[in-house]
């Protein structure tokens, strides 16, 4: 169990910048990500698509702002729980007991939930038949390669995994790749890797072709294909993979109690606090008159929310207000001079 | 100004009249029209905004940009008259156009 003055779900732009401004008023904070990087949607959605829209930084991507941010908040050695999802909330005298998928638990007299439009999960296949070999032989991820070694393999997508994937396992295993259109978005050399794979007949390409079902007793032995002219073909099939990118969806927050509107969650613009005590919500997640998406209003809020906590985390101290060019205190948590 | 049609997968129809410049993904968001989630807000990043275009309106619009077919693959069954919302700007020329909604955009 670790105790700490606030837990943020997030690890996007507007979690980071508050965490900065938790560590200037001298608060202690946890930071748990869903994904296996810092950054939210900047790293994950467009780590190389410039922003211009940042106050005083005139163009940066979103990696270089994720690293910036990181930079920012070195000075208060936050943890980082990466790869992991907060699943509960509950309160318990004063206190929010929050737990993670990993078994992770925190005590904390404060929540700040900096969602973006939730956690990040796998795009999984329409096919309702699919569902049954979910976690089996219909996987969207791989942790085991050797499971594949002299299997049938039909890998589904056009972006980098799937073209990685096709490449790598059709040294040990039958792969079939099959994607909706004739271009692919991964790397030029993947491409082109993968053609010359197919002209050798080491992969069998199906392109312009979608999956319709899949087929198995017990275990998977087919996967029908068809084309959008509504043609199809079955092909033997050990695995299915799936490599359709990350959608973002809510998750656990629902059950938290919390007044939604929507996807959103409505807050009070003095500290961003929702309709729980001590549970604020900042940066996309949020709503409220006038509400903007940007980063910059993520900042403001997370600025904001971190006054909101201290009430809370010291509720027997007065929150001072000071700029940090002119505060001795200030100055010594970020351990400058 | 154009007044577009907007189907939902069940069939049920809404007609809202778009102001020019707005994006057929916010003309269905501003109007509360159900079947669009547009979960990024129109920055063309995560194919929550899929429609498909009445196939006779299809070519008649401006062509996608790099990009938005590398977000379709990503989306909800999508097919050859498949589009993102978002990326569809509303002008004068779009006045009757029809979209209908997949199934569901995740």
């Amino acid at each position: 169990m670790i105790k700490t003055d606030v837990v943020i779900i997030g690890a996007g732009p507007t979690g980071l910048f508050c965490a900065h401004q938790l560590g200037i008023i001298g608060l202690k904070c946890e930071i748990v990500d869903n994904l296996d990087k810092i950054g939210g949607q900047c790293i994950e959605l467009y780590p190389d698509k410039p922003i211009y829209d940042i106050p005083a930084v005139p163009e940066c991507t979103g990696e270089e702002l994720t690293n910036n941010l990181i930079e920012q908040i070195k000075p208060f050695k936050f943890n980082f729980h990466l790869n992991d999802r907060v699943q509960e909330v509950t309160s318990e005298n004063e206190n929010w007991i929050v737990k993670t998928t990993n078994g992770k638990e925190f005590h904390t007299p404060n929540v700040v939930i900096a969602g973006g439009v939730g956690s990040f999960e796998p795009r999984k296949f329409p096919t309702k038949s699919a569902e049954k070999f979910d976690g089996t032989s219909v996987l969207y991820s791989i942790k085991d390669k050797t499971i594949f070694k002299d299997k049938s393999v039909a890998i589904f997508g056009g972006g980098d995994s799937a073209l990685d994937w096709a490449i790598e396992l059709s040294n040990t295993s039958k792969v079939s790749l099959i994607h909706r259109r004739d271009e692919f978005r991964g790397a030029p050399a993947s491409v082109q890797k993968i053609k010359e794979l197919s002209e050798k007949n080491i992969i069998n390409l199906f392109t312009k072709y979608s999956i319709k079902d899949v087929k198995g007793n017990g275990s998977l032995e087919e996967v029908e294909i068809k084309s959008e002219e509504g043609e199809s073909k079955i092909l033997k099939a050990d695995y299915v993979l799936g490599f359709f990118g990350l959608i973002m969806r809510l998750g656990p927050i629902v059950e938290w109690g919390l007044n939604l509107d929507k996807k959103v969650i409505p807050v009070n613009t003095e500290n961003f606090e929702t309709n729980k005590k001590g549970i604020f919500a900042i940066g996309d997640i949020c709503t409220y008159p006038g509400k903007l998406k940007l980063i910059l209003s993520g900042f403001h809020e997370g600025a904001l929310a971190a006054r909101g906590c201290f009430k809370y985390a010291r509720p027997n101290e007065k929150y001072r207000f000071e700029f940090t060019t002119a505060s001795n205190t200030i100055k010594d948590r970020l351990g400058v001079k | 100004m154009a007044k577009i049609k907007y189907i939902e997968y069940s069939g049920k129809e809404h007609v809202a009249e778009v102001q020019n410049g707005l994006t057929v993904m916010e003309g269905a968001v501003q109007n509360d029209i159900p079947g669009i989630d547009a979960d990024c807000g129109g920055s063309m990043s995560c194919a929550t905004c899929h429609v498909y275009v009445k196939e006779d309106w299809y070519d008649k619009l401006p062509k996608k940009e790099m990009g938005e077919d590398d977000m379709l693959d990503q989306a909800y069954e999508p097919n050859s008259t498949s589009r993102l919302s978002c990326q569809i700007s509303v002008s004068d020329e779009l006045d009757g156009l029809e979209v209908h909604m997949p199934e569901k955009q995740v």
